[in-house]
């Protein structure tokens, strides 16, 4: 119990018959990374979202620092809450609000900080992902894709959390945008020494900051292990995944002509 | 058979949103009371949902209280009992036709913006990312717009209420050749406090409608733009008809005997 951060025992989650999560057990340690891998539509968001308590899973365990979050009233969850950043998929900035009070938000809102301290946290976040005080007072809306992502990255950031998740943290990006993302993730974990839970299908970025990688796949973790034995894992699902083949036991439900 | 599954399915399907919309009705309420308050979110709203809605609401009440008298002079000239006008006239905004007029313009114009705007932020998860910066979006988003509405709409029915008076009198006096100094006698003969205070009530129940519709459907949309097109008509079309039945059953309950 000491080192493990997270933990998923037998999870569960179905959407009327669908069956999203059918019994995942995962264990983040503290201060690693982990990746989950797998294809579009195997339960990934759904599994992070049970962690936020966004969704609530039909049955088992979700332990945070050794507690059962699911078994928590409202305020305590809260307080677990605090401990997590999280960067979305579409990096979910509040359109309405310009890029540093994005940033601030956690801070003004949820810890009731001075908006003057947390205009110089946010710009001093902004700086370590790369963007000058010149964005602060922009709308999302004005921003390209890699910038909302980077904004979403230092929001994420801001409260100097213990647990960060990344949805998808380079979907929708040019390969060298990608890249810097990836770097930025690496450097800026490194920095605060959080533990990370991560779901991606972009294997490039898996290697890049996984410590660990695990792969999800019609709702279970079929497979897990390092960064470095994922090309050796004799498992064929994965290795049909990691090498992006159409052909293998993974089947995609598509009608061929 | 089929048909038999079809009816079950329905009346399945609407006991469950109206579960569904209870629960959400009544985490609103629980959230009113307790802290944190935002208070600038508040008056924001009021903004937004009330000031906003003047011209709209003071345009529909002066014509209708013109038409009204007009209707009412012609069928009235029929039994020789032309002076009801300026009565019939007051009692008909004050008590339906100000708040109903009213209360189904601000549906139109705000239920179908805060579902659109709560909607799009659902779909793009806005409201996951404010959960995960430990920010309630019940508090942060719809207690705001509810009590906005709540408090507005009655200041926006008691506008309506003198605009539509004012419209029977100017049609009156102007092109029915009433005495202005009579009809102004009558109106305030006949006119009680309740007669108005009732209305205002009336406009707060549609302010609560018109706001919990519109957070709803915009809480629960889902699938992109479609989706969030479909939460924008639903919530016109279901605060439009909540407001017609609930005024008739506040109108049997308020001058029963």
């Amino acid at each position: 119990m000491s080192d493990v951060k997270i933990e998923l025992r037998n999870v569960h989650k179905r959407f009327g018959s669908k069956v999203v999560l059918d019994g995942i057990n995962l264990t983040v340690d503290k201060g690693s990374s982990l990746v989950v891998i797998g294809g579009s539509g195997t339960g990934k968001s759904v599994m992070i979202k049970c962690v936020l308590g966004i969704i609530r899973p039909d049955s088992g365990e979700i332990l945070v620092d050794g507690e059962n979050v699911l078994k928590m009233d409202s305020g305590a969850r809260e307080e677990v809450l605090r401990k997590f950043g999280m960067l979305f998929q579409g990096a979910a900035l509040f359109d309405s609000l310009p890029v540093w009070e994005n940033v601030a938000f956690g801070l003004i809102q949820g810890r009731k900080m001075k908006r003057a301290k947390a205009r110089d946290i946010a710009y001093d976040k902004l700086a370590k992902v790369g963007l000058g005080a010149e964005v602060g007072p922009l709308y999302p809306a004005e921003l390209s894709g890699g910038m909302q992502k980077r904004v979403g990255l230092a929001r994420a950031i801001a409260a100097d959390p213990e647990i960060i998740f990344f949805d998808e943290p380079t979907t929708g990006l040019d390969p060298i945008m990608s890249d810097v993302i990836n770097e930025l993730i690496v450097d800026s974990v490194k920095e605060l020494g959080a533990t990370t839970l991560s779901i991606t299908h972009d294997m490039a970025s898996a290697r890049k900051i996984a410590d660990k990688i695990a792969m999800i796949y019609k709702g279970k973790i079929i497979w897990s292990g390092t960064r470095a034995e994922v090309d050796a894992s004799g498992n064929d699902y994965v290795d049909q995944f990691i090498h992006g083949r159409a052909e293998g036991p993974i089947q995609m439900e598509l009608l061929k002509p | 058979m089929n048909f038999l599954a079809i009816i079950g399915r329905v009346v399945l399907e609407t006991l469950g949103e109206i579960g569904k919309l209870s629960v959400f009705t009544w985490t609103t309420l629980t959230h009113i009371l307790r802290p944190p308050y935002f208070g600038r979110l508040l008056l924001q709203q009021m903004m937004r949902i009330g000031y906003f809605s003047l011209p709209v609401v003071a345009l529909t009440a002066f014509f209708t209280g013109g038409a009204l008298a007009l209707q009412i002079y012609y069928g009235g000239s029929q039994f020789n009992s032309e002076l009801i006008v300026a009565s019939i006239v007051a009692l008909g905004i004050t008590r339906e036709l100000g708040p109903v007029m009213a209360g189904l313009m601000v549906a139109g114009r705000v239920s179908a913006a805060i579902a659109a705007e709560l909607g799009t932020m659902r779909v793009t998860e806005q409201i996951d990312a404010l959960t995960t910066l430990s920010t309630n979006p019940y508090k942060y988003l719809v207690v705001p717009r509810v009590l906005a509405a709540v408090i507005t709409l009655p200041l926006l029915v008691f506008i309506a209420d003198i605009l539509g008076v004012m419209g029977g009198f100017i049609v009156s006096t102007q092109s029915l050749e009433f005495n202005a100094g009579v009809y102004i006698k009558n109106t305030y003969d006949f006119l009680k406090a309740d007669d108005v205070t009732s209305g205002l009530i009336k406009a707060a129940v549609f302010g609560f409608v018109i706001a919990i519709m519109g957070c709803y459907h915009g809480f629960n949309s889902k699938g992109g733009a479609q989706g969030v097109g479909r939460a924008t008509t639903n919530a016109v079309v279901t605060a439009s008809i909540l407001i017609l039945a609930t005024n008739y059953v506040m109108t049997s309950l308020l001058f029963a005997k």
